[in-house]
């Protein structure tokens, strides 16, 4: 990022390129503040709330779904109910690799990639033909028939006791085991993957999704290949969606059916919304929000007896969401830009 | 033989309630084009609301069902003025969305209220099986084949010969135009939650004594309820009916090669529909 | 040869015949204006010319290739591109915006290149930003560059998609009433610009209304009635011609 500041730094400018050169300073100093805000929360969370960093850990990992699914909803303006089956994908072909197949996880991790994006293409041929609720409840059938195979098929995925015992990632002598090195791992991979989405979205591809969102027949008449481009960012963000698989099978080393489920692409959306859509930042902003939620509710439970906390979280989920899509349907992200807090990641921004 | 029938008999059984439920969405959808992902919800609400308090009153059955889908007809009511009336902007997604949020609050509270367990409702009438043909199906089946006949007919009538229910198929046919004509088409969704919710109640109380009741009952059985919808053609009646059957009859009879995958086949029978041919069997 | 040839196009919607075997040729740097009364067919031919809609039957032809039955993105870099009688504009991004947008299929980015920000990058989005500057520029919209699309006024928003059209490169540009919703300056406005886009080499077919717009650029005129062509000549030829006359009921 630093290399893109210098860059600016020597372009000939006419008006609009200075103008531009200063709002990009303001969001590199956003960026940088992230990545310190990251790099230094751990030395600051330390002996009863250490339990926040194993959060964090978790709460990375939601950064990269959410990340992906945004570019999905945000910028082609498609719907998944189900992507929480992609993840699953990731993460079991990353266990069943290590576990069955003795590959090592930094084998595992890429190759579960390729098969997440192999499905992921197959699924997305014939689904994102459809528009509107066909597409959503198409994907919500394909999530749903996902878990219900992986409970079903028990001899290959271990049913619904799921796999455990899986291997840590490890670098060099040390494995990544413990919160403080996975919290680092993680992080660093949502980031990358942050700045990644970041720079996809404000480029020329970000516009043809953009356009393609906006009016999907004018952008064809402009030379856009409509569906290709959808297709593109629905298998990146399955892409994304495995990393984070991935991820979650070396740091917890236990998997089941019932974490990829249905509820869990519900929750996915509900960050999304909440966040923001067409704002790469709002993805962020949702999943730190939704994970902080229950943390908060856990609180409350510990001071007011007799309220079952699992229930009381998923229905603070439903009523957000209901809240959310009634009175700003632009998100968290929405309102910041309209302060003026956050740009409107409407304009071209490098 | 008495195998296979046994299988279709349960089929028809709950492709009846699926029937009633694709019902249920295609009234919604068909006045407000939204996709009322809350309707197994209300299901889940008959059951349980009549279940709870037979556990509690003990009252007669017939009063305890009216009581029990005129709640639900209020509940549905009050999501369509709190949760859909005030979108400004209601793109189709948004609108989906906020209904998936519906049909999780009340879960939870329902989960919140009632309890995890299941809870019991006994048949209308007698608890012996009834024999047809060699094979058995508890009495309560006819119950609710019979009464989703009579909600079939009643709508079908509604439909044509009342003014509200021509009212509402103008609705559907062309809302701008039915706008123009007079016909206030708010009050038509409102109208539609409040017959959608008291058939998915009235369907939910039938099967109770069948499956009983419980917080969870809602989100699958609502599901394959579109599977049928999508079926039989988003947007027909009798295309959600026969989509209904069919989903009921395919997934018994699937449960007979393979129980495990129990849940698979009506939605994986929905994506192949979407996939091949999304307008479905009857739709428009 | 000419740029655009149309050979008996025809288009039929479940017993509608919109377009009935229709032909003509369109000569290189002309400017031809397809005219008619409502529901006579016009827009839906250049629905199947820009590829927007398929033909029931008959072939376009566009520099002696055949490109009916191509989708539009597949005829847009061939040269072909067409504006909208609805102006179809990305509210969703701003003036300039909307420009490069344009201007994507000749540079043709890469997703990978513009998430690592390769160097290719950077030069990438200056040569699209300079590019669009000048068109904005063409048009007459260069101070509004970074206001939002749906800011602009109707007038000023038909031009800019008119400048994202030109972003395409095209050698052929069909314009669906860009004098709809203008008022007389702006339609005497639209008119020298049209011209200017004439004089870069430009071949343009319009469909239009306005029968002293037309009159006024075109260089050619083909009427369509009920799907079917009436007349086509110069606009002397079509001013007598007494078909077009009852065609359109004392016009």
């Amino acid at each position: 990022m630093f290399f893109i500041y210098v860059q600016k730094v020597f372009w000939e400018s006419s008006s609009e390129l200075l103008l531009r050169k200063q709002r990009s300073v303001k969001k590199n100093i956003w960026h940088l503040a992230l990545i310190l805000l990251v790099a230094l929360l751990p030395l600051v969370i330390r002996g009863s709330y250490s339990y926040l960093l194993s959060l964090m850990v978790a709460g990375g990992i939601y950064v990269i779904l959410v990340l992906g699914l945004n570019l999905l909803m945000g910028y082609t303006g498609q719907i998944s109910l189900g992507h929480a089956a992609f993840y699953g994908i990731g993460a079991y072909s990353s266990a069943i690799m290590t576990m069955k197949y003795g590959l090592s996880p930094w084998l595992a991790f890429p190759a579960a990639i390729a098969i997440t994006c192999t499905f992921a293409l197959f699924i997305g041929i014939p689904t994102l033909r459809l528009h509107g609720p066909y597409l959503a409840m198409a994907t919500l059938g394909i999530g749903i028939i996902f878990t219900k195979v992986m409970i079903a098929w028990d001899t290959f995925t271990g049913g619904p006791d799921g796999i455990y015992g899986i291997p840590n990632f490890s670098l060099g002598f040390t494995a990544i085991d413990t919160d403080i090195k996975q919290y680092y791992f993680v992080w660093l991979v949502a980031i990358l993957i942050f700045i990644l989405s970041y720079n996809i979205v404000n480029s020329g591809i970000g516009r043809a999704l953009k356009a393609i969102d906006s009016n999907e027949t004018a952008a064809e008449v402009l030379g856009i290949n409509a569906a290709r481009y959808k297709l593109m960012i629905f298998i990146l963000s399955a892409a994304f969606a495995s990393i984070a698989g991935s991820l979650y099978t070396h740091c917890r080393l236990f998997i089941s059916p019932q974490i990829f489920s249905f509820m869990l692409s519900v929750k996915l959306v509900t960050m999304v919304v909440i966040g923001g859509m067409a704002n790469v930042w709002g993805g962020l902003i949702g999943a730190l929000i939704l994970i902080a939620i229950p943390e908060f509710l856990t609180i409350i439970s510990e001071n007011w007896q007799g309220i079952n906390t699992t229930e009381l979280e998923i229905a603070i989920y439903g009523l957000t969401l209901v809240l959310v899509m009634i009175f700003t349907p632009t998100g968290f992200a929405g309102m910041l830009a309209k302060i003026g807090l956050l740009r409107k990641q409407k304009r071209i921004s490098l | 033989m008495s195998q296979i029938l046994q299988y279709l008999l349960t089929g028809v059984t709950v492709g009846s309630i699926y029937a009633l439920i694709a019902l249920g969405f295609t009234i919604i959808y068909n006045t407000t084009d939204i996709i009322n992902f809350a309707q197994g919800e209300f299901v889940m609400l008959g059951g349980i609301i009549m279940a709870s308090l037979y556990r509690a009153f003990h009252l007669p059955l017939p009063l305890l069902f009216v009581i029990a889908v005129l709640i639900v007809t209020l509940v549905g009511m009050c999501i369509e003025r709190l949760a859909i009336r005030p979108v400004k902007s209601g793109s189709i997604v948004t609108l989906i969305i906020i209904t998936i949020g519906v049909s999780i609050v009340i879960k939870a509270v329902s989960a919140m209220l009632w309890g995890k367990d299941a809870i019991p409702l006994p048949s209308f009438s007698s608890e012996r099986p009834v024999r047809i043909l060699g094979s058995s199906m508890p009495s309560q089946s006819l119950w609710v084949i019979g009464v989703t006949i009579c909600i079939m007919v009643i709508m079908t009538l509604f439909y044509r010969y009342t003014r509200l229910g021509k009212a509402m198929r103008a609705c559907a046919l062309n809302k701008v135009g039915a706008n123009v004509v007079g016909i206030d088409v708010r009050k038509m969704s409102l109208i539609s939650f409040a017959i959608s919710a008291a058939i998915g109640a009235a369907a939910g109380a039938l099967v109770t004594p069948i499956y009983h009741a419980g917080y969870d009952r809602g989100t699958m059985i609502g599901l394959k309820g579109f599977c049928a919808t999508i079926l039989g053609g988003l947007g027909s009646v009798p295309g959600g009916v026969l989509g209904g059957f069919a989903i009921g009859i395919l997934e018994s009879l699937g449960c007979w090669i393979s129980s495990a995958y129990k849940d698979v086949f009506a939605l994986a029978v929905m994506v192949l529909v979407l996939y091949i041919r999304p307008k479905g069997l009857l739709g428009k | 040869m000419s740029i655009l040839e149309v050979n008996n196009l025809r288009k039929e919607f479940a017993g509608l015949v919109a377009v009935a075997d229709v032909s003509f040729a369109i000569n290189r740097g002309e400017i031809a204006a397809i005219i008619g009364p409502n529901g006579a067919g016009k827009t839906t031919t250049f629905n199947l010319l820009s590829g927007v809609t398929d033909a029931t039957s008959g072939e376009v032809r566009y520099d002696g290739q055949v490109i009916s039955g191509l989708k539009s993105y597949q005829i847009t870099p061939l040269g072909v591109v067409r504006t909208f009688q609805n102006v179809r504009l990305f509210h969703n991004m701003t003036v300039m915006e909307n420009v490069m947008t344009g201007h994507h299929i000749r540079v043709k980015p890469k997703m990978l290149t513009a998430a690592i920000r390769l160097p290719k990058f950077f030069r990438q989005e200056q040569i699209t930003m300079e590019y669009s500057i000048k068109l904005l520029d063409f048009v007459g919209l260069e101070e509004k560059a970074q206001l939002m699309a749906d800011q602009l006024p109707y007038g000023q928003q038909r031009l800019l998609e008119i400048a994202r059209a030109l972003a395409t490169q095209p050698k052929l540009l069909l314009l669906d009433e860009p004098a709809a919703g203008l008022n007389l300056k702006e339609t005497t406005e639209l008119s020298r610009l049209i011209r200017r886009i004439q004089r870069q080499g430009i071949t343009i077919i319009l469909v239009e209304h306005d029968m002293e717009l037309v009159m006024g650029i075109a260089d050619r005129i083909i009427v369509l009635d009920r799907g079917q062509k009436i007349a086509e000549g110069t606009p002397e030829e079509i001013r007598n011609d007494q078909k077009v006359i009852t065609a359109y009921l004392g016009e």
